[in-house]
């Protein structure tokens, strides 16, 4: 798939649907950050509210939202300290989850 | 109440899903544009027990980056009850994430009678959808 690349030190960041509230209804915004918890850190400030939906507030991603850098689930590598460099794309997805017992 | 049309081939799609993998619960979602229902997509549930249902997260990110792509939105998200009611446990509120979608539950409950019921849940707040199969006039 054709991947935007940007060198300007910046990553695209995929907003889904339901936290499109928080950046105006834009579906992609650009961020920076030496990994994902700065990163998020960068659009909290533009964005107040986002990172509360995507972290617990000690910092680790919730368990029922995904962090994907590249196509990779980041709970698969790093977690919130998963590296980041100048143009790649993350991408957030809250989980479709529900059930009699609870998680 | 508010109504919904529910094309009536998608809520027999969804009931034969429920019936195939039950005991376990299944899982997809449907698609839409401006308000319509557009396409069923059926979604692997990673949740290997029967009480529980988790779409594989992998899957749902590459198509909510298709349907961003094609100008779609999540219109619905289903899943199925093998043996309760077509009623949100506690569970499914606390984890519904959606607000804009509808969630769709098929109670396989009563063999041979299954129900298909649709909510909106918003921050914990439930508020039944009338799913009909027509628009109104």
């Amino acid at each position: 798939m054709g991947r935007a690349v940007a060198n300007d030190g910046t990553v695209a960041v995929l907003i889904p649907a339901p936290l499109r509230r928080y950046t105006g209804g834009e579906s992609t915004v650009r961020g920076t950050g030496a990994d994902v918890a700065a990163l998020l850190d960068d659009l909290d400030a533009r964005f107040p509210g986002l990172k509360g939906r995507v972290c617990e507030d000690d910092g680790a991603i919730r368990r029922f939202v995904n962090v994907f850098v590249n196509g990779e689930n980041a709970r698969t590598l790093d977690g919130a300290a998963t590296p980041l460099a100048s143009g790649d794309e993350v991408g957030i997805v809250p989980a479709m989850a529900g059930g009699l017992s609870s998680r | 109440m508010t109504a919904l049309r529910l094309p009536p081939e998608m809520r027999a799609e969804i009931v034969a899903h429920a019936l195939a993998d039950a005991p376990r619960e299944c899982c997809g979602l449907i698609a839409g544009k401006v308000g319509e229902a557009t396409r069923l997509h059926r979604l692997s549930n990673l949740e290997p027990g029967t009480d529980f249902y988790r779409v594989d997260d992998a899957e749902l990110y590459a198509l909510t980056r298709r349907l961003d792509a094609a100008g779609e939105d999540v219109w619905a998200i289903y899943h199925s009850h093998p043996t309760s009611p077509a009623e949100p446990s506690a569970s499914d509120i606390e984890l519904a994430a959606w607000p804009d979608a509808v969630y769709l539950i098929c109670s396989l409950a009563i063999p041979g009678n299954p129900a298909l019921r649709g909510f909106r849940i918003v921050d914990g707040t439930v508020t039944e959808v009338e799913l009909v199969a027509k628009s109104a006039v």
